[in-house]
């Protein structure tokens, strides 16, 4: 505001009443504004973007169930996500309905959140597909295996959204790597109701999605997604789990956003792909996952670094 | 003389003038943040932030703002300050940041703000508008940590203190203690019951803040 300052000293004997005298303030008060608004933004990006990192990463460890909030803090990130293997697969396009690893792209530099709002890294969602009410989806997406200390794939982290009552609701799901059961579920972003439909953040309800007592079934035998989330009380096979008491659409919305990710449009050739043993990520001798790995650090590939434009390109 | 102004500027704004319990401005807010108490602590701090320095802006270019456009330039100037608070949440106190969401941002159109600038800032100069925010933005934050205590406590058990963390002060039925949660309490309306039962008390104990009938 010191600009402020200087100008009243400059502007003695003028009169702010006048017509020029108001244009002059509201555009001298509205470049300072703007100027401290910019600086604050471009001065604090890149600790916004490192919150934003961590917080994703934190997200991952919190599906998967190895974060503790009493005792982990964001220095703790790198450590544990040591073992977590993180890829990008390619999600069913026209003509290629089964999906693949992703190698054209680098892990580090792709934008998930950005791809699925560009024409170029995201696909619109047929009408009648489009359980989850998301109108698009991205082309690419991130997904984790959480290996054990002996290298084996344990669960698979995918990242989820849909739409709830009032937003949509931005989350990740683990899905066990042999069973076809629920191993946790966490929402990172959303603006339901709190104490309602923001219950979806409630330990207890996520309590549910680990399988402790119980296992959770997502997926029947047959591959179709068997997920019914019921009225509070009511839930009796292994396929169904309570609803939120009082959040009948946010539930829903939840119950439609797993059956959009898990079912035939999204993740659901990749899980049953990885299911019948092709997708082999954790011995290091598959050439496919060799490959793969070599990708986040090779970072060699010049052209593949490009955005997701170069991505939308060679997928039409 | 002038410091005892002062005095009066910043603390009778706490009890005697508080702007929620006699001017009820900023009601709001006081129903949406107040679910936990570190989320009415930030907000809290916030407004008193940006109702401090508004004033003080607002004072320092007062005889150079235009009649015409006096409020869009106080807005202008609030404005500002909210994206500054919002910013800096965003990259400082990430986790409440995210719970506070739109909240910071309609701190905008907390009528205390306005009411500040276009009540008092005008009219005195920069230190007592200063002064003026801050003790407004205490009076706003006793009744929201007042809110917060009560409505956290009662409605879920605990206590989230900024720093050190969450207590658990009444143990939940459902974590096997023996407090049944008191679901009233984090639903907004909740708070317009404290907020009246905090006002009776006010006027107990300040009988000329009663209104004559």
């Amino acid at each position: 505001m010191q600009p402020n300052e200087t100008d009243i000293e400059e502007s003695k004997g003028f009169d702010p009443n006048s017509t020029s005298g108001t244009f002059i303030v509201a555009v001298v008060l509205c470049l300072v504004c703007a100027v401290a608004v910019s600086l604050a933004a471009v001065g604090l990006r890149d600790l916004q973007d490192r919150n934003a990192k961590n917080k994703m990463m934190r997200n991952v460890l919190i599906a998967a169930g190895i974060w503790d909030d009493t005792k982990h803090t964001d220095a703790d990130i790198p450590t544990l996500f040591e073992n977590i293997d993180t890829r990008l697969w390619n999600l069913p396009a026209e003509g290629k309905p089964d999906g693949s690893f992703n190698t054209e792209l680098s892990l580090d530099s792709y934008n998930q959140e950005d791809a699925a709002s560009t024409p170029a890294g995201s696909i619109e969602i047929a009408a009648d597909a489009d359980v989850a009410g998301i109108k698009r989806r991205e082309k690419v997406s991130r997904v984790y295996f959480v290996k054990d200390d002996a290298g084996k794939v344990t669960s698979i982290i995918l990242p989820i959204k849909g739409k709830g009552l009032w937003s949509t609701l931005y989350g990740f799901l683990a899905v066990d790597a042999t069973t076809r059961e629920s191993r946790g579920i966490t929402f990172y972003k959303h603006g339901e109701t709190p104490g309602l439909g923001g219950e979806v953040d409630n330990p207890k309800w996520k309590q549910k999605w680990r399988g402790g007592d119980s296992s959770l079934q997502l997926r029947g035998e047959d591959g179709k997604v068997s997920l019914d989330v019921v009225k509070p009380g009511n839930a009796s096979t292994a396929s169904q789990i309570d609803g939120l008491s009082g959040a009948t659409i946010t539930s829903n919305g939840v119950e439609n956003t797993i059956h959009y990710w898990l079912g035939p449009d999204a993740f659901g050739p990749f899980l049953d792909e990885f299911a019948s043993g092709k997708l082999d990520v954790a011995s290091a001798d598959n050439p496919a996952a060799a490959k793969e790995s070599e990708t986040p650090e090779g970072e060699s590939s010049p052209a593949a670094e490009g955005d997701s434009a170069g991505d939308g390109n060679s997928a039409s | 003389m002038s410091s005892q102004k002062a005095k009066d500027v910043l603390f009778d704004p706490v009890f005697k003038n508080n702007p929620i319990a006699l001017q009820i401005l900023g009601i709001c807010s006081a129903l949406a943040v107040t679910t936990r108490f570190d989320k009415a602590f930030v907000m809290a701090v916030s407004v008193t932030v940006v109702t401090a320095f508004s004033s003080m802006f607002v004072s320092i270019i007062r005889n150079y703002i235009p009649t015409s456009i006096r409020i869009i330039v106080e807005m202008t100037i609030i404005s500002t300050l909210v994206i500054l608070v919002d910013q800096f949440l965003k990259a400082f106190v990430p986790a409440i940041a995210d719970q506070l969401s739109v909240f910071v941002g309609l701190i905008i159109t907390n009528c205390i703000v306005m009411g500040r600038a276009e009540g008092f800032a005008l009219k005195n100069s920069p230190g007592l508008s200063f002064l003026d925010g801050i003790g407004n933005g205490l009076g706003y934050s006793v009744i929201l940590l007042t809110l917060g205590l009560v409505r956290e406590i009662f409605g879920s058990g605990s206590l989230s203190l900024p720093v050190f963390g969450t207590l658990t002060v009444l143990p939940l039925t459902s974590d096997g203690g023996f407090y049944v949660r008191n679901g009233l309490m984090l639903t907004p309306p909740s708070a317009f019951f404290l907020i009246g039962l905090f006002i009776w008390g006010l006027r107990t104990v300040y009988p000329n803040q009663v209104e004559k009938d």
